[in-house]
């Protein structure tokens, strides 16, 4: 029928119609345009993915918080401790302190330091303790009587009663100063530190100037005798029998790194001589307690974000449903079925996005709540609040790719007509 | 039936459909369109008319590419796309084809111009453009004060109007309208018959689907359809009558 000049003609106008498209930039205003048409519905389905996430993020930083909290709160003392032993005075044959008279300072240079000394038990032959006051003599043999820096009073923790505690200048001068523990005075009968009441320990003659009650981590501090290291040393010379030791109080996390940087910066002339180490953690023994319970909330977290998929797939179908006139005209207009199945699945895959987003803010805001209200120190992989949304936009994808199907199959002759 | 092509290129077809038929599968198979030969040339202004279940429909939707026929071929400016690909047939419509429908089909959340806006999304018009080309399509029809208005807020003529406007912002070289008027007052339907008049003497084809006889009698040549088949005068493009401005 045709001539060879028409479908030459043919031909060449059929290249002329460029291909109908949906850039990016329209893609993106076209999908938003969708949801903001009646934001209230796309609020109310966002809750479900938002409230799926949100649990999620908040389960998972609350029991990673947990397993941190309950560690500490079993070992709220050995967490944020390290010690450095002398171990160059346990091998040599001859008693010596291989800690400089500056250590604290040096310790409380590292970084997580929050206090630092040195102490050892001194023990005596045969010796005690004994005090005149109130007009009698009273002894106490078997006081556990310790040598310590005046860091180490602040590192162990010691609760004052009355007095002060002994300090540079005490420990400079080596003076004859003692601290006793409050059942100790008792004992000795020393009700006040008025009249400055003086001890004997071992013949020697001491000022006591402070009563202290307990020391969370040194105990026998609070039922002892403690003087300056100095002045121990003066008296009787380094320990023999029990090295000296360095206590250190450290902040939450650091006590390892700590242990392991102090030999070298208090002794970085010879570090072999000290050595670090951080209390055993029982971090590990809670989080084997704690994972049956966390899988339990997983699971649960689990089930709210299928529940907010499942709402999300409902509502992007009712939308294909409703909007079947609005795809028959983007069909008319030249949309091809791939353009409206991304549409919608865009749409869905947003909601995802903006439900996780939200419901990842919300669940670091609620971990940030219930630590702070705990007192706490929130813990949560920041990995999980970079995935928290991925994970909605996913959910999103996949609950949006039914319903892009229906839409892109659509007959638009049919579409046109509802 | 070959009258059209001896006529040269100032009666260039725009829809040519040879043998072109449409069944409904079954069962019972319906023949909403039997073999059907037709021309509409470029610049005309056709009318088609007919009772409903007439196949009026059915032949809106071949004709607007929104259906395949299930037999002969269709051409539209040349290009075969009865048969082609949805892709093709997609890439068509966006550029060649402008829909004007009964009942609007304006997005009710946006403006007239967003609306507009709408049909230059899929034929790619560049984005800095598409303002002022969506502005110009409502001043053709007369809206430009009313671009920024929701549909909510027009009347039903006015409706119809940015319905034109979007149809028309391609410059397409088929306008496509399905019942326009049909749910148009009379004073209305009146003022939309002039203007898709002005866009004909305009230059503009028309094809026009309605069963309003005031309608169907402005139009240059009128297309009856009856039980598939056309029945109207010329049936098959052979006598067509010229424009006359």
């Amino acid at each position: 029928m045709g001539t060879p000049v028409r479908s030459l003609t043919r031909r060449r106008l059929r290249g002329d119609v460029p291909p109908s498209q949906l850039r990016l930039p329209d893609l993106g205003s076209e999908a938003l345009a969708g949801l903001l048409q009646r934001p209230g519905r796309s609020a109310l389905t966002l809750l479900g993915v938002m409230l799926g996430i949100g649990s999620f993020v908040t389960i998972v930083g609350i029991a990673q918080t947990a397993s941190g909290q309950i560690g500490k709160q079993f070992n709220v003392l050995q967490a944020t401790q390290a010690y450095v032993f002398d171990a160059g005075a346990a091998q040599s044959r001859t008693p010596a302190v291989d800690f400089p008279p500056d250590a604290d300072a040096l310790a409380g240079r590292i970084h997580g330091v929050v206090a630092a000394g040195v102490y050892w038990p001194v023990h005596f032959k045969q010796a005690g303790v004994s005090a005149y006051a109130s007009g009698f003599l009273a002894s106490q043999r078997a006081l556990p009587v310790t040598a310590a820096s005046p860091g180490l009073l602040a590192a162990a923790g010691v609760k004052l009663v009355s007095g002060t505690l002994f300090n540079q200048f005490h420990e400079a001068h080596a003076q004859n100063v003692a601290v006793l523990g409050e059942s100790v005075a008792a004992g000795l009968g020393i009700t006040s530190l008025e009249g400055q009441p003086a001890i004997f320990i071992d013949g020697q003659p001491f000022t006591v100037i402070g009563i202290v009650a307990s020391s969370q981590r040194l105990p026998q501090l609070g039922v002892g005798v403690t003087v300056p290291e100095s002045t121990a040393l003066r008296l009787w010379g380094p320990p023999a029998q029990e090295q000296a030791q360095m206590l250190i109080h450290t902040t939450l996390g650091a006590a390892k790194v700590v242990a392991e940087q102090a030999p070298v910066a208090i002794r970085p002339d010879n570090p072999t001589l000290l050595k670090g180490a951080a209390a055993p953690s029982a971090a590990q023994l809670q989080r084997n307690v704690s994972t049956s319970l966390n899988t339990l909330f997983l699971i649960l977290a689990g089930i709210a974000l299928v529940v907010g998929a499942v709402g999300i797939a409902n509502t992007t179908l009712v939308a294909v449903l409703e909007r079947a006139g609005e795809i028959g005209l983007r069909r008319a207009l030249g949309a091809r079925p791939r353009h409206i199945g991304i549409q919608f699945l865009t749409e869905s895959t947003a909601l995802g996005l903006f439900g996780g987003l939200i419901g990842a803010s919300l669940g670091v805001a609620a971990i940030l709540a219930i630590t702070i209200d705990r007192h706490w120190t929130a813990l949560l992989d920041p990995r999980i609040v970079v995935a928290a949304p991925v994970a909605g936009a996913v959910v999103g994808l996949l609950a949006g790719l039914y319903p892009a199907l229906r839409a892109s199959v659509l007959e638009p002759a049919d579409a046109l007509r509802r | 039936m070959t009258g059209g092509r001896a006529r040269g290129p100032a009666v260039e077809p725009v829809i040519r459909l040879s043998s072109v038929a449409y069944t409904y599968r079954g069962p019972p198979p319906v023949h909403a369109l039997k073999p059907t030969n037709l021309v509409i040339c470029r610049g005309e202004h056709v009318a088609i008319t007919g009772p409903s279940g007439s196949g009026k429909s059915t032949l809106l939707n071949l004709l607007g590419l929104l259906d395949k026929p299930t037999h002969g071929t269709l051409e539209i400016d040349g290009i075969d796309v009865g048969a082609a690909p949805e892709r093709e047939r997609a890439a068509v419509r966006a550029h060649r084809i402008g829909f004007v429908f009964q009942s609007f089909h304006l997005l009710p959340y946006r403006t007239s111009i967003e609306n507009v806006m709408l049909a230059q999304v899929y034929a790619d018009q560049p984005r800095r453009r598409r303002r002022a080309a969506a502005m110009a399509a409502l001043a053709q029809v007369g809206l430009a004060d009313r671009a920024d208005a929701l549909p909510t807020a027009l009347s039903g003529g006015e409706r119809q109007r940015v319905a034109i406007a979007r149809a028309l912002v391609n410059h397409p070289s088929l306008l496509m309208c399905d019942e326009p008027t049909g749910n148009l007052d009379t004073a209305t339907t009146n003022e939309l018959t002039d203007l898709l008049e002005s866009l004909h003497r305009e230059g503009a084809t028309l094809v026009v689907i309605t069963h309003n006889p005031a309608v169907a009698g402005r139009a240059q040549r009128q297309i009856a359809i009856r039980d598939g088949r056309l029945t109207g005068h010329p049936p098959d493009g052979d006598t067509r009558a010229l424009p006359d401005a």
